[in-house]
């Protein structure tokens, strides 16, 4: 078979479609803030939150092949440093949600480098580690109000017709951002290496890929993206505290909501956040049981469909909705 | 000066207690190559085992120990056996993602039938009685209890692991999972009976915990971080370098606790990270 | 009635097929050699048998009962018992703990270490080493000795002269017989075919997963050999 003979594709018509889907819900999410109300706004920003971090957690363990339990350290960081800007600096604190992703990447430089060498399991245990420690050393600071945290009153300064939508907006930058940076990773040289390092390690070394380093960067978009989470969603409700800011809980939510959604692809952490939400509401008056039931979930998601509620579907109906593989095809 | 040699003292018996949390989490490593996230709750488990039998049944923690012990092990086996087995040799995510979700429901299921309210396992005879040593130091005898308990344990790991048949067979598997099989052994079994001998241990441990300190739901996370931080201290792969690691650890947050005590837990956070940064390997690591 | 039987043994790795319907009898104190090429399928026809690979049910017999879909380790515990390839020793024990994990089948018979180390006296010298030490021969030997002390009725040895000298490979195939005589069946896989004859009542040539061609080694000349090693045509 000659090489004219056969075509490679990207889109199929799923993807096309759901190309012209995702536009449409882009452009209505854009129209928010002139029709809903305050409440409303507030859940999306919340939202789009987990969307950001189910994506990054994603982008680290099902790409990475990088379990980490400890990510809530870079948001508890985004979200102090921008109190630490805004309360105390005078930053504007809408400037501070790009800063707080850069802040979170640089202090997971060096952090990286440690954390890095220790493997799986541990390497998971560490990350946790390493998130305690900053807990703990964030709570010792009395210009951040100690243990009991504080509040952020220089978003008082700023009216509430313009902050609030301000803040949607944003969020919802962060959010489609995250997604369409996944996506075009995936899609690129880059994203090849990803998948071909999560395939087998051995394999990638072997061909050439820099497996460390691959790690390492992803290991750092991805602290970047908590970060980024991290302020906007302080900015959010307005006060923090290093017990909930650093809350292994964080990791307990995007883990399961990754899991349960669909580890391993893009689609898999939209829908997973969208059934965390919806499930969410339903079982708010439950309390812990909440936890109970997406922890028992997870294992059995994990345990007979590892592929996730995603995982299914595709497998089921063929679907790709972010075409990142290639395909073969006939020219006729 | 004596303050300080009693707050030596102090951490190398604390030390035991940790070096008996690791002794469960590198066992299992070291056969199966699996790192149980919800280590540090199981251990928590028990001492609301021993909690329940002494409310119940009015039994002495000490008294409820042996009941604990078996129920935990018991839950071991079924576990290993009925749920993480299945995630081995499927790559690194399941059994970490798995532990980790049943650590999440362990902690909500404690809190819902618990509640959140610190308790502690009446033993007071016990507890508070200590050993005078020379005029200004004292040693718990509870303290030393554990201390004792900790090297025979590990002692009694070593002669198993060493010369039984058992230990063999458990050393061949985690050589080999799939050669053992040819000379007759289960290996799934195999796994199954090593996590049991680490659940006993935890429940030991467990039980240990309740006496000396009051306990909580949310507490199950910190047991597994100073486990982990001793086994990584000490260096993988060596019941004697995870007891050192252990001792390190205790010392290292008591010293910590004299100096500032919000700095207690940093401290030994800090030991450990610079253990990572400068000896990745522990510090007495054993070479396979 | 033959001891051990294979009836269209099929086996996949995946989507690949290895072995395509193998038809294979032993009888009891029989040894049975299985050549052929890299690659022909020798290795998962007895790993298929001993259970590491699993075969479907009706397709392997032992002594009148179904061995096929078995675990693996109920295989060995039943009697029949297989040198990996590769010795597959375990390094975290010494020689004589590989050794004596062998008895792990728990099963009666007239192997003791005694009588493996009267058969391997090198064995005996090296006892307490780990098993890592050894030299390829004393490692071969160490294998056969951990799977005869599990006592069993079947022995299968997967190409065991692989890597190992000339003389070394003479002097433990010269032990094979007397173990036949003594009442112990053989499966015999191996690339090096005058080997294999020279011990062999009968001979299996596997090609690319298929019986190429079976019989007594008396009966079959070595065009007819080579043919059926190689896939020449005739």
């Amino acid at each position: 078979m000659s090489a004219a003979a056969t075509a490679v594709e990207r889109a199929t018509r799923a993807s096309r479609i759901g190309a012209w889907a995702g536009g449409a819900v882009l452009v209505g999410a854009c129209s928010v803030p002139l029709w809903s109300d305050s409440g409303t706004m507030r859940l999306l920003v919340e939202f789009f939150c987990f969307l950001v971090m189910a994506q990054m957690w994603n982008l680290l363990a099902g790409y990475g092949g990088l379990v980490s339990i400890g990510q809530q350290a870079y948001l508890g960081l985004g979200g102090y440093l921008l109190f630490a800007l805004a309360n105390h600096a005078g930053v504007n604190p809408f400037l501070c949600v790009p800063l707080a992703g850069l802040f979170a990447a640089l202090v997971a430089w060096p952090t990286a480098k440690l954390v890095f060498r220790l493997r799986g399991g541990y390497f998971a245990i560490g990350t946790w580690a390493v998130a305690e420690v900053f807990r703990l050393l964030l709570a010792n600071v009395a210009t951040f109000g100690g243990g009991s945290g504080q509040s952020l009153m220089a978003m008082a300064a700023i009216p509430r017709a313009v902050r609030e939508p301000a803040a949607y907006l944003l969020a919802l930058a962060a959010a489609a951002g995250a997604v369409a940076a996944v996506y075009l990773l995936l899609r690129s040289r880059h994203g090849l290496a990803l998948t071909a390092i999560r395939d087998s390690e051995r394999a990638s070394e072997s061909q050439g890929i820099d497996v460390a380093f691959t790690k390492f960067w992803v290991y750092l978009v991805s602290a970047a993206g908590f970060g980024v989470v991290g302020a906007l969603y302080y900015m959010n409700i307005l006060r923090i505290s290093p017990n909930a800011a650093f809350d292994v809980n964080w990791s307990a939510y995007v883990i399961f909501i990754v899991v349960i959604g669909g580890i391993g692809t893009i689609e898999g952490p939209i829908l997973g956040t969208l059934l965390f939400f919806a499930l969410r509401e339903t079982l708010a008056a439950l309390g812990s049981w909440y936890l109970i039931a997406l922890g028992g979930i997870a294992v059995v998601v994990m345990l007979y469909a590892p592929g996730g509620l995603w995982g299914a579907l595709a497998g089921r109906f063929g679907l790709q909705l972010f075409p990142v593989g290639r395909r073969l095809r006939r020219r006729q | 000066m004596i303050g300080w040699i009693d707050t030596l003292v102090q951490g190398v018996l604390l030390g035991g207690l940790y070096a008996m949390f690791a002794m469960g989490l590198s066992l299992i490593w070291g056969v199966m190559r699996l790192v149980n996230i919800a280590h540090g709750d199981f251990i928590l488990l028990a001492a609301y085992l021993a909690l329940v039998f002494g409310e119940t049944a009015n039994l002495h923690p000490l008294a409820a120990a042996p009941l604990v012990v078996a129920a935990m092990a018991l839950l071991g086996y079924w576990l290993q056996r009925g749920v993480i087995n299945r995630t081995l040799g499927k790559g690194l995510l399941p059994p970490l993602l798995i532990t980790f979700g049943l650590s999440v429901v362990i902690q909500n299921l404690l809190l819902e039938i618990f509640s959140a309210d610190s308790r502690a396992l009446r033993a007071e005879r016990i507890t508070t009685g200590s050993l005078q040593l020379g005029d200004s130091l004292a040693v718990g005898w509870f303290p030393l209890g554990v201390f004792a308990a900790a090297i025979v344990l590990g002692l009694a790991l070593q002669a198993v692991f060493a010369r039984s048949a058992l230990g063999r067979a458990l050393r061949a598997t985690s050589d080999d999972q799939e050669t053992v099989r040819l000379v007759g052994i289960d290996d799934r079994r195999m796994y199954a009976l090593a996590t049991a001998i680490a659940f006993a241990l935890m429940a030991l441990a467990g039980v240990f915990l309740g006496m000396r300190t009051s306990f909580a739901p949310s507490d199950g996370p910190a047991n597994l971080l100073f486990a982990f931080e001793a086994v990584v201290i000490g260096g993988l792969g060596s019941f004697w370098g995870t007891f050192a690691g252990g001792i390190l650890l205790g010392v290292a947050q008591t010293v910590g606790f004299r100096l500032d005590p919000g700095w207690g837990l940093l401290v030994g956070h800090f030991v450990f990270l610079a253990v990572l940064l400068f000896r990745p390997q522990g510090l007495f690591p054993r070479t396979r | 009635m033959s001891l051990l039987a294979t009836r269209g043994l099929t086996a996949f790795y995946g989507d690949f097929q290895a072995l395509f319907g193998i038809d294979f009898e032993l009888g009891a104190g029989e040894v049975a050699a299985v050549i052929g090429a890299n690659g022909a399928g020798k290795s998962t026809f007895l790993q298929s048998i001993a259970g590491l690979n699993a075969a479907p049910r009706d397709a392997v017999r032992f002594d009148g009962e179904t061995l096929g879909g078995e675990p693996a380790h109920r295989i060995a515990r039943r009697g029949v018992s297989l040198v990996p390839e590769g010795r597959r020793l375990f390094p975290s024990l010494s020689v004589e703990e590989n050794l004596r994990l062998g008895a792990s089948t728990r099963r009666r018979g007239p192997w003791t270490l005694e009588r493996v180390y009267a058969l391997f006296p090198r064995l005996a010298e090296r006892r307490a080493l780990p098993a890592t030490l050894l030299s390829g021969g004393e490692q071969q030997m160490a294998a056969i000795g951990r799977a005869l002390l599990g006592n069993p009725r079947v022995l299968m040895c997967d190409e065991i002269s692989l890597g190992l000298s000339p003389a070394v490979v003479k002097s433990i195939y010269a032990g094979l017989p007397q173990l036949a005589r003594e009442g112990l069946s053989l499966i015999v896989v191996e690339q090096d075919i005058g080997t294999a004859l020279s011990v062999a009542d009968r001979v299996y040539c596997l090609q690319h997963g298929r019986v190429s061609l079976h019989g007594r080694p008396a009966e079959l000349t070595r065009e007819a050999i080579a043919r059926a090693y190689f896939g020449l045509a005739a």
